[in-house]
């Protein structure tokens, strides 16, 4: 199909789809009018049954668990066919690529990038545990703690060089992090099956509202969808520095 | 305009799509197809909004007090961090693409078949 053809094609379906689309969200109640049940139902019951104050925490790993499980799955297996696609391959060629432009030398890290991200990593990874450990009581949890979490080795990577990136952030470390969340909420799912409730049930004491270990099995999940999440995104940003860096190991 | 933000949730999604139409380069193919992603996030906080409530954090404020939805927020959070692993396995993809055709333009890989 001609990309003239194609574009024509576009815009008659796209039409088409625009009117439908406008007609469905015309007959949504209008902005501001929330009427769902589900919202309120949660809103009303996070403190009194399970002494959390971040409703969303408590939708996220309790109240819809199991979900969030496998939305923790979809992760982890695409962060494993990143690995697989991006392995070295027996038949791939091993010539480099021609410089374009050989005489045009890149322009290195500036010291002003070098020191700030120096200073920022101690403190973006006190941050992110931070945002883990809390995720029960204010906005945060796992998943935001996690990415703040994985954002430490990239500053390491700014910091230095690539051989020093490698020294600080371990590969085998990583993957250890990755497998022990993606394993740990599964155990924790069995662990609540064991003591006598169902798959995920919150069954651990519920603590104080507003403490540190208030929620039952929430802050345990919170912790290791936090490690599973900023270890693949660190093995995400490893492969693919050393695919770019051409410093694969045989 | 009380339906504003549904209707802007549709045009990002008309955007997107058209940029993944006429497409001539796998990268920004999938930056496209994350604006399209993206509509969802607006579509989900605007269904779950409600004028002059709070966010659903209960430090601070007593239970009770009228709160915007939190399944929403909570499911729109999930999606952000599971979408950047998806946009990087398609980038990995396109990176193979690259290694097998030497061409990342979708009209073009159709003809290198075989």
């Amino acid at each position: 199909m001609k990309r003239r053809t194609r574009k024509r094609f576009f815009f008659a379906s796209a039409a088409l789809l625009a009117v439908v689309f406008a007609m469905g969200m015309l007959a949504l109640p209008p902005l501001g009018q929330y009427r769902g049940p589900y919202g309120d139902v949660v809103n009303a019951l996070s403190v009194p049954e399970r002494h959390v104050t971040d409703a969303v925490t408590l939708v996220n790993f309790d109240v819809r668990g199991f979900d969030t499980l496998g939305e923790e799955y979809i992760l982890f297996t695409s962060v494993m066919a990143v690995v697989l696609l991006l392995r070295i391959q027996r038949n791939e060629p091993t010539t480099r690529q021609e410089d374009q432009a050989p005489d045009r030398k890149g322009v290195g890290t500036s010291d002003a990038v070098r020191v700030v991200s120096l200073v920022l990593t101690g403190v973006i990874v006190v941050f992110g545990i931070y945002v883990v450990t809390h995720g029960q009581l204010t906005p945060g949890g796992g998943f935001q703690g996690g990415v703040i979490l994985a954002t430490g080795p990239l500053l390491v990577y700014l910091a230095g060089e690539f051989e020093n990136f490698r020294k600080a952030v371990p590969r085998r470390l990583v993957h250890v992090c990755e497998a022990l969340g993606a394993c740990g909420y599964g155990l924790i799912g069995l662990a609540c099956m064991l003591a006598g409730g169902a798959f995920l049930e919150n069954f651990l004491p519920l603590g104080a509202t507003g403490s540190i270990v208030s929620g039952g099995t929430i802050p345990l999940i919170d912790m290791s969808v936090g490690l599973e999440v900023s270890g693949g995104l660190a093995l995400v940003l490893i492969v693919y520095l050393e695919e770019t860096l051409e410093c694969k190991e045989e | 305009m009380s339906h504003l933000p549904y209707l802007i949730a549709a045009w990002i999604f008309l955007v997107g799509l058209y940029g993944i139409v006429t497409s001539r380069n796998l990268v920004h193919l999938i930056i496209c197809l994350s604006v399209v992603q993206s509509s969802t996030y607006v579509s989900l906080v605007a269904i779950g909004y409600r004028t002059h409530a709070a966010a659903p954090i209960f430090a601070g404020i007593p239970p009770g007090t009228p709160a915007v939805d939190s399944v929403v927020q909570a499911v729109m959070l999930t999606d952000v961090v599971v979408e950047v692993t998806v946009v990087a396995l398609l980038l990995a993809l396109a990176v193979q693409m690259h290694k097998r055709h030497g061409t990342i333009d979708p009209d073009k890989l159709r003809e290198l078949r075989g």
